[in-house]
């Protein structure tokens, strides 16, 4: 098969546009007049009013969030029953489904005698986890969910990023249990 | 003698305080007015007992760190000329400020005094041969750091400065041809007429060629964007690459000097100085009949504060230019310089001439 060959037609400069000027100051009348329009919306919003128009883009991070998404996989919990105790009954369905090996579950002898078995322990090491959600989806008792909305996962060394039971149940507001600064005891 | 010597230095600490002043508050003018425009908040976290004002704090901020931060000479870089580098440059940036007169002669305590530093015949001279000598920090610099980089940024700023040397000196000869003369204050007296009473004799009006092709050649001699070709911090970093801490802070003050400088100049020179139009020595003559009479001291300081919000209005211009344009290749660099406004200055030299032999 021949080869296409595709002609690109370049748009010519006019006169106008050759000696720049005119380009220059239409470039100039755009900023110049966002400049005065988002000054006067800052002085707007100084003064308490014209709050519903925006004047920056801008998120400030650490104060406002920007909103997810419900469903967005986030830090996992551990759903508890009524009286605080975890839901979970220590069927390794996770442990078994979790293509990045993350779970580590010991079962123990549940105290009522109609419900089987309980955790004795249950690590997550979010080192290892690659939020895929596939432990919530095979969970037959909805002891796991990913819907903490935390995802500001970050830690000093390997081993604070592995959470236990205790963390799972009550999830850390700041996102993640702060140990350790720099591998030191604060 | 001595009073005479007392009265210029107070006038060189008022001159030099003004400028650093403003030349500190442009890095967070820059920040700020580039976030505006580009509708985001700009630099706003620095803060003392958790005050923030507007992110004032962060200039203090950066020359904190400036002064703090380790200050590194390459191996093979040539010590003495790597030191002298950034001094030259912000040196003779400040001292052309000098020239500048920044209002009328004001008459107290029975003297009169010119608000002016340097009262020079040949001021224009003086602050050419300033910005001339400007360009040897960036040689210096490139030189003496021994980088490649720095050594192309070095040899790019030179060409490009000369370059717009002569259109810069070329355009203004028209503004001198005007005004018959090279002191400074002597052309802000100039422009003090007006048009049939009505409009104001600014250089704009009479030279609006001359003063657009300085302004553009002024800018290219601040070696801001567009016009950015020592520095091209995308591809070489430039002449200073080498340099860090309170030694590349000079050479980033003297980018900020310079453009209050080139300010200043377009105002003196083109934009009637701290003339305010239809303001007389003895009050507003208003074009339609009627006199505001002022006293002398109200006089001079609305002249003065006209002067200021000139170079402010200028300053925010040449900010509004560096954060809308994209750079200059460098071929297109010279052919605008030498193939466009060159010749263009030259004939508003021609034409200047021929209207004022014509006009008598």
């Amino acid at each position: 098969m021949p080869a296409k060959t595709v002609t690109v037609q370049r748009p010519e400069l006019n006169f106008w546009e050759k000696i720049y000027l005119p380009e220059i100051f239409r470039g100039l009348w755009i900023t110049a007049s966002k400049f005065w329009r988002n000054i006067f919306v800052h002085t707007a919003h100084r003064l308490g009013l014209m709050k519903s128009v925006e004047a920056a883009v801008t998120i400030q991070y650490p104060e406002e969030m920007r909103p997810t998404s419900p469903r967005l996989r986030t830090r996992h919990r551990l759903t508890q029953r009524e009286d605080g105790s975890p839901r979970c009954v220590s069927c390794m369905m996770c442990e078994t489904v979790c293509p990045a090996h993350c779970i580590y579950i010991v079962a123990g002898e549940h105290p009522d005698p109609n419900v089987e078995k309980a955790p004795k322990s249950f690590v997550l090491d979010l080192g290892k986890c690659v939020y895929c959600g596939f432990c919530v989806e095979a969970c037959p008792e909805d002891a796991i969910r990913m819907d903490t909305q935390i995802h500001t996962i970050a830690a000093y060394s390997r081993e604070e990023m592995i959470l236990d039971m205790q963390e799972l149940l009550n999830p850390s507001p700041g996102g993640m249990p702060q140990k350790t600064f720099y591998g030191k005891k604060s | 003698m001595l009073e005479q010597l007392a009265i210029k230095t107070a006038l060189s600490v008022i001159m030099v305080a003004f400028v650093m002043s403003i030349a500190g508050l442009l890095t967070w003018v820059e920040r700020k007015q580039s976030a505006v425009m580009q509708d985001r908040v700009g630099a706003n976290r620095a803060s003392i007992f958790g005050f923030r004002i507007l992110g004032l704090f962060h200039p203090i901020a950066d020359v904190i760190k400036m002064v703090m931060k380790e200050d590194f000479t390459p191996s093979g870089a040539q010590r003495f000329l790597f030191t002298l580098a950034p001094v030259v440059s912000v040196t003779f940036a400040i001292a052309a400020v000098a020239a500048i007169p920044f209002g009328p002669e004001l008459q107290a305590f029975g003297r009169t005094i010119s608000l002016q530093v340097a009262q020079l015949d040949i001021g224009l001279l003086y602050i050419f041969a300033m910005m001339s000598l400007g360009v040897y920090g960036v040689i210096l610099a490139g030189i003496s750091s021994n980088n490649n980089y720095a050594f192309l940024g070095g040899l790019r700023g030179a060409s490009q400065m000369l370059s717009y040397e002569i259109t810069l000196g070329v355009a203004i000869l028209g503004a001198v041809m005007v005004y018959s003369t090279l002191d400074l204050q002597g052309m802000v007296m100039a422009q003090g007429k007006h048009l049939w009473g009505l409009i104001p004799m600014w250089g704009i009006i009479v030279q609006p060629v001359g003063a657009l092709l300085f302004m553009t050649a002024a800018l290219a001699e601040t070696k801001r964007i567009p016009f950015d070709l020592p520095e091209g911090e995308s591809e070489i970093v430039g002449y200073f690459v080498e340099y860090s801490g309170m030694k590349f802070g000079m050479f980033f003050m003297t980018d900020f000097i310079e453009t209050i400088l080139v300010a200043m100049i377009m105002t003196t020179v083109f934009f009637g100085g701290w003339q305010v139009p239809w303001l007389f020595a003895d009050g507003i003559h208003w074009p339609w009949g009627g006199v505001v009479a002022m006293s002398h001291g109200v006089v001079v300081g609305l002249q003065v504060l006209s002067f200021v919000f000139k170079v402010v209005a200028f300053i925010w211009f040449f900010m509004i230019i560096r954060w809308t344009l994209p750079r200059f290749r460098y071929d297109q660099l010279m052919r605008l310089g030498w193939k466009y406004m060159f010749p263009v200055s030259l004939a508003n030299i021609v034409i200047t001439g021929l209207v004022l032999v014509l006009i008598g």
